[in-house]
């Protein structure tokens, strides 16, 4: 055992030390971390924006009278969507080459799942796209469904909820979006309607899932936990106040001659261009094909839904902004078909098999959600048996069959998948997730050269790509 | 079993059919493994060994599972038919790659895996670019979109450790489809797919970043996760999760990758 006395901060020599602790390093003017002239070999003069004067930053740039000049917009940068990097090399106003540099979110999702039981890689995934944590935990517990082979035994009413979890996720998902999207060209109106209506739909999980965000509600085998008592009329009352709030954000942006000049025709890619590069989602389907698969490929009983598929034919931002719009619509519709069914459909929300079902069950207490008491009185204090099951199904987990699966779904940003692979073990061999914001990104270039400066913005936010996702 | 269909042998565990082929059977040997893999294509898999069940596996050991080893068996080569569109789309590749060359279908395709209903195709890596061309352009087949290339690092496999995987999507025919290459740790290369689809541009990259897999013909095969001088590939199962012990409490978590596992 080690106490805090036993750490011991080395000294480090000064010539071993980083370089950015070095000040006679960097610009010499108190950023270390800047770049200078000695970076480069072809001495072209670099210059660093850090506060002062943007007036005369343009003006010392200018004086070289050098046409073609390389912006490093990001990774700390407000409109690049998070920690995204845009090389930009401009000529005038004009981007001829825009690359995305990626990486600065990295945080080995994908290697700490191996480190952990199947159950607890659902906590992992979950953080990935932090906007849409159920579809990750969707495509992951279906994965493993179809390595365990119980994808016919999962109880109806727990594919329901995790439809009706999934479309509130890409509403809020949508939402936050349009949101980010529109305080990007700096209407912060958008934005805060966005958020406001998305504070409404995180009411709902954190009533249902005890959390906001990272839910990791739902589990191989089902759900986490049935949905508590007065959820179904509080999602009632929820989904005509998003209706109205989403008609507020259509009344602000539909017509809107501002966004209009910002976004039509800006951000342009065709279905060539999509089919090449990959493209799902709004993007794909603001091409004009109706690809999306909860239609095509069905998951969870989306075929027994009633909802329509949207398409436009403009492949713009402009057109992938209502592309989202109407699509929320459409998951309003589904989720209201689910409230429908859940009042009807009662029963577990867990497998049956009692070697993979969660032995743990939550309650809601005055002091929110925890233990189940009931549970724990069982565990500690009537049945041993119970208890060796709940530990040995806790710590060390249950095993899957060696094997590989993939079992795709539509996030609201396009095709998301995991391909997991199992060599029999109680953790996952691999995980790997394919984000749709990682693959879409490498769109930047297509959707933004040849344009202006300010349309790459326009075209970034069209992607919507979360760099959690991104770089997991 | 009655005796006249049991091969005479020392050992009659050992070639007692149910030990050879069941992953579920812990008690498996080497001898077991070694006629597994001399039964023909049909055979599950074998891609490694798993020691012990949970704790040391060795040394402190007090459980007696320590000595426990576990072949690690994926599922073999199917027999036709495949069922699904499977047949019709094997069927339509062997057309488009033809019999005769380096690229036909009974050279390029090393095994033909129906799984838990996804259809997968054991790739020889030369013929990787054929192949991925003949899905692309083949009007019967027109797989427009690889949807991600994912690496698997499996250091049992001899001579197979690296695997490359890749989830191809066909929206004409709303069909699936996943191609599997392997290339040996000391020589790993594989033929890169960009020039067929674009979009395995980031996907190659990636796993070139966490798996050291070199994608040969990539336009530009760097870094994408991790920075540019990164040493070592962290995805491969032979590089440290890394971490520091956690104190709480006065006591000690150990990082996950030292605490007691159950594999």
């Amino acid at each position: 055992m080690t106490t805090h006395d036993d750490t011991i901060y080395e000294e480090i020599p000064a010539d071993e030390q980083s370089p950015g602790l070095d000040p006679a390093l960097g610009d010499g003017q108190g950023d270390p971390y800047a770049t200078t002239d000695a970076d480069r070999e072809d001495g072209a003069r670099v210059f660093n924006a850090s506060g002062g004067d943007w007036g005369d930053l343009v003006d010392e740039a200018t004086a070289l009278h050098e046409e073609r000049i390389v912006v490093n917009m990001g990774p700390q940068h407000p409109s690049t969507h998070g920690v995204l990097r845009l090389i930009l090399e401009l000529d005038g106003e004009t981007v001829t080459e825009a690359r995305a540099g990626i990486g600065y979110l990295h945080t080995g999702i994908e290697k700490n799942m191996e480190f952990r039981s199947w159950v607890q890689g659902v906590t992992f995934c979950t953080r990935m796209d932090y906007l849409t944590p159920m579809f990750q935990e969707a495509t992951y517990c279906l994965g493993i469904e179809r390595l365990l082979g119980i994808e016919d035994q999962i109880p109806e009413r727990a594919s329901i909820i995790r439809v009706l979890m999934m479309e509130l996720t890409r509403i809020n998902s949508h939402l936050v979006c349009l949101g980010t999207g529109g305080m990007e060209l700096g209407a912060t109106t958008v934005m805060t309607v966005g958020f406001r209506e998305r504070e409404r739909i995180l009411r709902i999980f954190e009533a249902v899932t005890g959390l906001r965000m990272n839910n990791a509600y739902i589990r191989p085998g089902g759900v986490a936990q049935d949905l508590p008592h007065g959820c179904l009329d509080q999602i009632n009352d929820t989904v005509p106040q998003l209706r109205a709030g989403l008609r507020e954000l259509e009344l602000l942006l539909n017509e809107n001659p501002i966004l209009k000049g910002r976004t039509k025709e800006v951000g342009y890619l065709d279905l060539a261009g999509c089919m090449a590069l990959g493209i799902t989602g709004p993007i794909l389907r603001s091409a004009g094909l109706p690809h999306d698969l909860r239609k095509s490929q069905p998951y969870c009983g989306y075929e027994t839904y009633d909802f329509e598929v949207i398409t436009r034919t403009g492949a713009d931002a402009y057109d992938r902004i209502r592309i989202r719009l109407d699509e929320m619509y459409e998951s309003l519709k589904i989720v209201e078909q689910c409230v429908e069914r859940l009042k009807k459909v009662h029963g577990p929300v867990m497998v049956e098999d009692k070697k993979i079902a969660w032995p743990a069950q939550l309650s809601v207490g005055s002091d929110g959600q925890g233990n189940s008491l009931d549970h724990i009185r069982e565990i500690m204090g009537t049945s041993m048996e119970s208890l060796i099951h709940h530990f040995k199904l806790v710590t060390e987990g249950f095993r899957v069959p060696a094997g590989q699966a993939y079992v795709p779904i539509e996030s609201p940003k396009g095709e998301l998948g995991c391909h997991v692979v199992s060599d029999g073990g109680t953790r996952p061999y691999r995980a790997h997730f394919r984000d749709p914001s990682f693959n879409n990104l490498q769109a930047v270039a297509a959707l933004s050269e040849g344009g202006q400066v300010a349309d790459v913005i326009v075209a970034v936010a069209s992607i919507d790509p979360v760099m959690g996702g991104v770089d997991r | 079993m009655s005796d006249d269909t049991k091969p005479p042998a020392d050992d009659p565990k050992a070639t007692a059919p149910e030990a050879v082929v069941g992953s579920e059977d812990l008690h498996a040997t080497d001898l077991d493994l070694t006629e597994a893999n001399a039964a023909g294509d049909t055979a599950p898999v074998r891609i490694g060994e798993r020691r012990g069940m949970f704790g040391p596996t060795r040394g402190s050991d007090t459980t007696g599972y320590g000595g426990l080893r576990t072949p690690i068996l994926f599922p073999g080569a199917s027999e036709k038919p495949y069922g699904s569109y499977f047949d019709e789309l094997t069927t339509t590749l062997e057309q488009a790659l033809g019999t005769t060359g380096d690229t036909a279908y009974g050279s390029a395709v090393e095994r033909v895996v129906v799984d838990r209903g996804e259809l997968t195709l054991h790739i020889r890596r030369e013929a990787l670019p054929a192949v991925a061309r003949a899905l692309r352009d083949d009007p019967a087949l027109r797989f427009e979109i690889c949807t991600g290339v994912s690496g698997v690092h499996f250091p049992g496999e001899a001579g197979r450790e690296l695997h490359a995987v890749y989830h191809l999507l066909s929206i004409t025919h709303n069909r699936r489809l996943r191609l599997e290459v392997s290339a040996p740790d000391d020589d790993a290369r594989i033929p890169s797919v960009v020039e067929t689809w674009p979009a395995a541009d980031w996907h190659e990259r990636e796993t070139w970043d966490m798996f050291g897999i070199v994608f040969e013909g990539h336009p530009s095969l760097t870094r994408i996760l991790m920075p540019d001088d990164w040493p070592g590939h962290p995805q491969r199962k032979d590089y440290p999760l890394g971490g520091i012990p956690v104190e709480y409490k006065g006591g000690t978590v150990p990082p996950p990758d030292e605490r007691r596992s159950y594999n």
